[in-house]
């Protein structure tokens, strides 16, 4: 399979708008399921906004939420696959600046020192691009996400020490959590990565934070803890936007690599309530997008 | 809004706004307060929101007086901004601040000093919020777009809930507690299972 870059140039354009407009029905039916056994009248009526928000951006074709984010793309390029990998990113690159212009898009991207804002969503190593491979013949799959800072900037790192053991992983997640409190536009879901070395354990965070809901750690271990974490943080009673109730978070998601003998690395990153994402796939018979 | 007025909400109320809303953000406070610049606009007795919108530059007209048509206008995490409560209060005489996520505890000093309130909207909840915003009226500070100074008109704009107030009350302070006690039985739990 040959890519078309010029077609990959419009989806990355397509797909950072549609993340900002229509949120996954995996994350809808989060809602539906915390509505259902939320118990707080406050918290009811806060999730019930959040709801009636999705239905809002949807009528009106406007965006979800004001912060267009630091936009990200995931590639997976699978096998038999013909794609020259610096035009790819060049053409993402382009994509997501003509969203912004031709939207047009708030651009929330500035230079890290200068605080300049070129209006384009873009800047030195931004939008983010991860590029991965997989197994799957002839396919090519971009996922964007949009990432808030609200919840971005709850984003945290222990190197734990081996002797502290699984309890510094649990209270670690459980002392972020009470940390971000309502900063992170709760319920959230709650990355959390273990093991690796610390940029990698970061990362894997982040891939835990912008899992679909329901998917679960491919590591059974990593699926057992993601179960009993989910479960603890939502004693915490933080609520949605904070504001007191049982809907602290959609789900913990977990994941996981091997670490050093030395090391025992923890890190959180979450995803606000407005958990957005969209996917596009090339395959022979064309692009199917989704989520 | 009066210090009268003010003083009588209590956490729990809620309110709704109609008129005049100044949207202000991290660069214009940082270029107010810590860089010596100033604005023109008035703010004294209004509501500021936390925001950065979404906008689109038109031709000035009756529809967009300042050349700006807003297409998406939400509200962002307060608590970053929290050193700014104590001057936009003493030095601009606002009385309330919209928000999501909460101030902390030098605000709720400043509340009970000087007569303010922070209102609590639903964050990422921008497309609901966009349709209360009835047109940007002006804009100052433009050339830290989009984090300017921009001033609003709204109708209906609410339900907000007041989650501070001039008497020392904060729900997020109240939640903050409550979740920190349980603490140690979420822990329990993840001991007890191994």
């Amino acid at each position: 399979m040959i890519v078309d870059l010029k077609q990959v140039e419009e989806v990355a354009r397509d797909l950072y708008i549609r993340a900002l407009k229509v949120l996954p029905d995996d994350v809808k039916a989060g809602f539906d399921r915390l509505s259902q056994s939320e118990t707080n009248d406050l918290a009811k009526s806060v999730l019930g906004t959040m709801v009636k928000n999705i239905a809002v951006a949807e009528e009106n074709s406007n965006l979800l939420c004001q912060d267009t984010g630091i936009p990200i793309y995931n590639v997976t390029i699978g096998r038999d696959v013909e794609v020259d990998g610096f035009e790819l990113k060049q053409a993402l690159r382009r994509g997501c600046e003509r969203a912004t212009k031709e939207h047009p898009l708030r651009s929330s991207v500035v230079h890290a020192l200068t605080r300049q804002n070129e209006h384009t969503s873009c800047g030195h190593l931004v939008p983010v691009i991860n590029i991965d491979f997989s197994n799957r013949k002839e396919s090519l799959e971009i996922e964007m996400i949009p990432k808030g800072s609200g919840s971005e900037n709850n984003t945290w790192l222990k190197m734990a020490l081996p002797a502290e053991g699984r309890n510094a992983i649990h209270e670690f997640v459980i002392d972020s959590v009470l940390e971000a409190g309502a900063k992170t536009c709760p319920p959230t879901i709650v990355g959390v990565g273990i093991g690796g070395t610390g940029d990698l354990c970061v990362h894997l965070a982040k891939k835990a934070a912008t899992r679909p809901l329901g998917s679960r750690c491919e590591d059974p271990e990593g699926a057992e803890l993601e179960e009993k974490l989910s479960e603890a943080v939502n004693k915490l009673g933080v609520g949605p936007q904070g504001l007191g109730g049982n809907a602290t978070a959609f789900a913990v998601h977990v994941e996981l690599a091997a670490t050093h003998i030395t090391m025992n690395p923890v890190a959180v990153n979450m995803q606000c309530h407005s958990a957005r994402r969209a996917k596009a796939t090339f395959t022979p018979v064309g692009i199917d997008v989704g989520f | 809004m009066s210090e009268e007025f003010i003083r009588s909400l209590r956490i729990g109320d809620t309110v709704s706004l109609n008129g005049t809303l100044f949207g202000i953000r991290d660069a214009n406070q940082i270029h107010m307060f810590d860089k010596g610049r100033t604005t023109r606009f008035d703010l004294s007795g209004h509501a500021v929101i936390h925001t950065a919108p979404n906008v689109q530059k038109v031709e000035p007209s009756d529809e967009y007086p300042a050349g700006y048509r807003h297409i998406c206008v939400g509200t962002t995490t307060s608590a970053r901004m929290e050193r700014f409560t104590q001057p936009l209060m003493a030095q601009y005489g606002v009385k309330a601040i919209i928000g999501k996520g909460g101030l902390l505890q030098d605000s709720l000093a400043a509340f009970q000093q000087m007569g303010g309130v922070y209102l609590a909207i639903v964050g990422g909840a921008a497309a609901l919020e966009t349709t209360w915003v009835e047109a940007i009226e002006d804009v100052d500070l433009d050339d830290l777009n989009p984090e300017s100074l921009w001033k609003f008109r709204v109708k209906g704009f609410g339900p907000l809930m007041v989650a501070m107030d001039s008497h020392g009350g904060s729900l997020y302070e109240n939640v903050r507690k409550v979740a920190q006690s349980y603490r140690e039985e979420a822990l329990r739990g993840l001991k007890a299972k191994g």
